[in-house]
């Protein structure tokens, strides 16, 4: 760290939660037993639903092929355990609904040992290659939108990729998924940085750590001061949420503006969490595919907060388990973060790519607040890191004006839930927004002629 | 004095030449209009509501006197003021089969089981944005009301049970309902189709049993007891094809074990409410 880092590196608006994180900050990831149901939707990422190679009562490998590629927006699926598909059926998923999904029963005497073979040294692929690869392993974006990464790394003719972005914010309250990986796994988190750089012919390489994870930024660091030839820079950002959306994150390194309805690659940035980059680095290391990820447990509703190694399609229901159960407390479940996390309705719902945490809450918490009327304090406003008019928004939504919404971007919003966390008057602004843009996608604005 | 003069001259002189303007514009640019255009959009409804298909009352009366539409495909005003417009204009009314919305669901609190609690405001559509809403079928009505809200003649309410009810009399198949609807539950039906499947969920038997006691188990019977080709099943529910020429008979419902497949002959979940046990009243009304 310079001068430089002693600036404060952010954006404009955001919020301050508090981060929650002490109580998992410090636990090792420790890995999950084998339990004997694994169930794996066939559309866990964002785009085309894979589609299941694999039949009823055949036998497969901890990591197989289970489900092809449906299209270049979708990816692999691989089993998560050796043992036997007993069903492909519609089952219970993260938003309630029914999906198609292939469920199997892990074999209880296998060893559970990963039959890959490592894929020729990365060095010598072609992006194509390598495109293709990332794809066949299921690797998408583990942040939690699970957007399949070898799309992002399609760069079309004419553009180019300057930055490599490294995204290791964390800004969600009570996750430490990615922090536990970048104090344990370093030299992965360079390794694949490294790969990701050179494979995308980006000429510098970016990690941005928010400061409250000394720890990760020192380990990281140390790495680092051994192979100092290495283009790679740590850039320590304010606490503030939400610093790891992608494109708060590049206007805080880089203070570029991602304009707009453009994606970061539009201005020569790539953003990939480090969880990606860790895939990608045991992908070309071992060959392993995606078939496992770290998992945050916690909340108040949990006696035993840990950061688990979970196989895929692990269902809820066991996880919890593994730490001591629910107290009798609790209320409601959320998988990811407490900020844009979704309540599950069901335990039997599997930990998906894109599950970062699992997280309880008590009534406390979860217990809905008295609303008050909006009193025009502008507060969403300033909490607003896209500038919309959040509370316009939501007084549009509430009076079901869905159409007029448009004219206030309301597509251009993420849903990172500031507005709702900032309102004194405990509007649920986001949900209306949300609420808003449900609409609009099913029932779409006809454009005037 | 002369000063004084001149202003007014002046401006009377400009207020005369676009006076002559205008007359003359008026003569040679003029549109000849119907004028049973503005008289029959007097006579009907003024409701713009849209259900005759074309948009807002003075298009339909356009559309009437050109003799493209038909006074009957209003579906708003009554018989009488059909036949004093298809009077007026000399025309047939025409004969409209009445067409009604209908809800492809009968899972109200009594049959369909909630596995989670939702706390938001009261909107269909900002529940089916929480992880569906909390109801274990995640096809089912939510029975929040945004269709009864959607609905501008006040012809859906709410029953007890947690299920929008459709007065047929009022229903003017707007299709209001059918947009309002995050779960796409509300079809517009003619009246004279009375086989009616009352469930969207495409699981099968105990699958979908386990969360819907009025749910379609997929058992087919229906299709066997129909006429030949009438009911199919498609995607685990039997479509009913009106299209196919056969005929339509109460025999299809009489195996069926749910009542997820009716004979309807006016409202829907008219006799459900007096059909419910005294225990599922009161455990409806509890829930």
């Amino acid at each position: 760290m310079g001068l430089l880092s002693s600036f404060k590196r952010s954006f404009s608006h955001g919020v301050h939660p508090a981060h929650y994180k002490g109580q998992t900050e410090n636990l090792a990831i420790q890995r999950v037993p084998f339990g004997n149901r694994y169930v794996m939707p066939l559309g866990q990422h964002i785009g085309a639903p894979a589609i299941a190679v694999v039949n009823k009562g055949q036998h497969v490998g901890r990591g197989e092929l289970i489900a092809k590629p449906g299209g270049f927006i979708s990816t692999a699926l691989h089993s998560p355990v050796t043992g036997t598909v007993t069903e492909i059926s519609p089952q219970r998923t993260l938003d309630g609904s029914f999906k198609p999904t292939i469920v199997i029963e892990a074999d209880p005497f296998s060893a559970q040992r990963v039959e890959t073979t490592p894929p020729a040294s990365w060095e010598e692929l072609s992006i194509e290659e390598f495109i293709e690869t990332v794809q066949q392993a299921g690797i998408v974006g583990m942040g939690g939108a699970a957007f399949p990464s070898h799309v992002k790394y399609s760069i079309p003719d004419g553009a180019h990729i300057d930055d490599l972005l490294v995204n290791g914010a964390e800004c969600e309250p009570f996750l430490t998924n990615d922090h536990r990986l970048m104090v344990e796994r370093p030299e992965t988190v360079i390794q694949g940085t490294e790969i990701l750089r050179q494979k995308l012919g980006a000429k510098r390489a970016n990690i941005g750590i928010e400061r409250n994870k000394p720890e990760a930024i020192r380990a990281l660091e140390k790495v680092l001061e051994k192979s100092p030839s290495l283009p790679i820079t740590l850039s320590p950002l304010e606490v503030k949420y939400p610093q790891g959306a992608e494109k708060m994150l590049i206007q805080s390194v880089y203070r570029k503006e991602v304009p707009a309805g453009q994606l970061p690659r539009d201005i020569g940035v790539a953003v990939n969490n480090v969880g990606t980059v860790v895939a990608i680095a045991d992908l070309f290391a071992t060959g392993a595919p995606l078939i496992e990820r770290v998992v945050t447990v916690s909340g108040p509703g949990i006696d035993q907060p840990a950061n688990l190694m979970v196989p895929l399609g692990t269902p809820v229901r066991d996880l919890l388990s593994f730490c001591g159960g629910l107290n009798d407390k609790t209320r409601e479940i959320i998988m990811g973060g407490p900020m844009m996390g979704f309540p599950i309705t069901s335990l039997d719902v599997p930990i998906l790519k894109g599950s970062s945490g699992i997280l309880a809450f008590t009534e406390e918490e979860t217990a809905r607040p008295h609303e008050y009327p909006c009193i025009r304090c502008g507060r969403c406003l300033e909490a607003c890191p896209y500038f919309l008019n959040p509370s316009r928004l939501a007084l549009l939504s509430r009076n079901r004006r869905y159409e007029e919404t448009m004219d206030y971007h309301v597509m251009d919003c993420v849903e990172c839930g500031a507005c709702s966390f900032a309102c004194p008057s405990n509007i649920p602004i986001a949900q209306l927004i949300r609420t808003a843009k449900d609409n609009l996608r099913q029932n779409p604005v006809e454009e005037a002629a | 004095m002369n000063s004084l003069l001149a202003s007014p001259a002046i401006m009377m002189g400009i207020g005369l030449f676009f006076g002559v303007i205008l007359a003359v514009a008026y003569r040679l640019l003029k549109v000849d209009e119907d004028p049973r255009i503005d008289e029959t959009e007097e006579m009907l409804p003024g409701t713009n509501c849209g259900a005759c298909g074309v948009p807002g009352c003075r298009a339909f009366a356009e559309e009437l006197i050109r003799g493209t539409a038909e006074p009957s495909q209003c579906t708003v005003a009554p018989k009488d003021e059909i036949v004093e417009i298809a009077d007026f204009l000399g025309v047939d009314a025409g004969s409209q089969i009445k067409r009604v919305a209908r809800l492809h669901c009968a899972g109200g609190k009594a049959e369909a089981w909630q596995i989670a609690e939702y706390r938001g405001f009261d909107s269909c559509r900002a529940a089916a944005v929480v992880s569906g809403g909390g109801k274990g079928c995640s096809w089912g009505c939510l029975g929040l009301a945004d269709c009864e809200i959607a609905c501008n003649f006040d012809a859906i309410h709410i029953n007890s049970n947690g299920l929008p009810v459709v007065d047929p009399e009022k229903c003017t198949a707007c299709e209001d309902c059918v947009v309002a609807c995050p779960k796409d539950l509300f079809k517009i039906h003619p009246v004279n189709e009375h086989l009616f499947v009352q469930c969207s969920a495409p699981l099968e038997g105990d699958a979908i049993l386990s969360l819907c006691s009025a749910a379609c188990d997929s058992c087919s019977r229906c299709a066997s007891d129909s006429n030949p080709g009438l009911i199919e099943m498609v995607d685990g529910l039997p479509v009913v094809d009106y299209s196919s020429g056969a005929e339509e008979s109460p025999d299809a419902t009489w195996r069926c074990s749910t009542e997820a497949i009716i004979w309807l002959d006016g409202g829907q979940f008219d006799q459900q409410n007096q059909n419910m046990t005294e225990g599922q009243k009161r455990y409806a009304q509890l829930r």
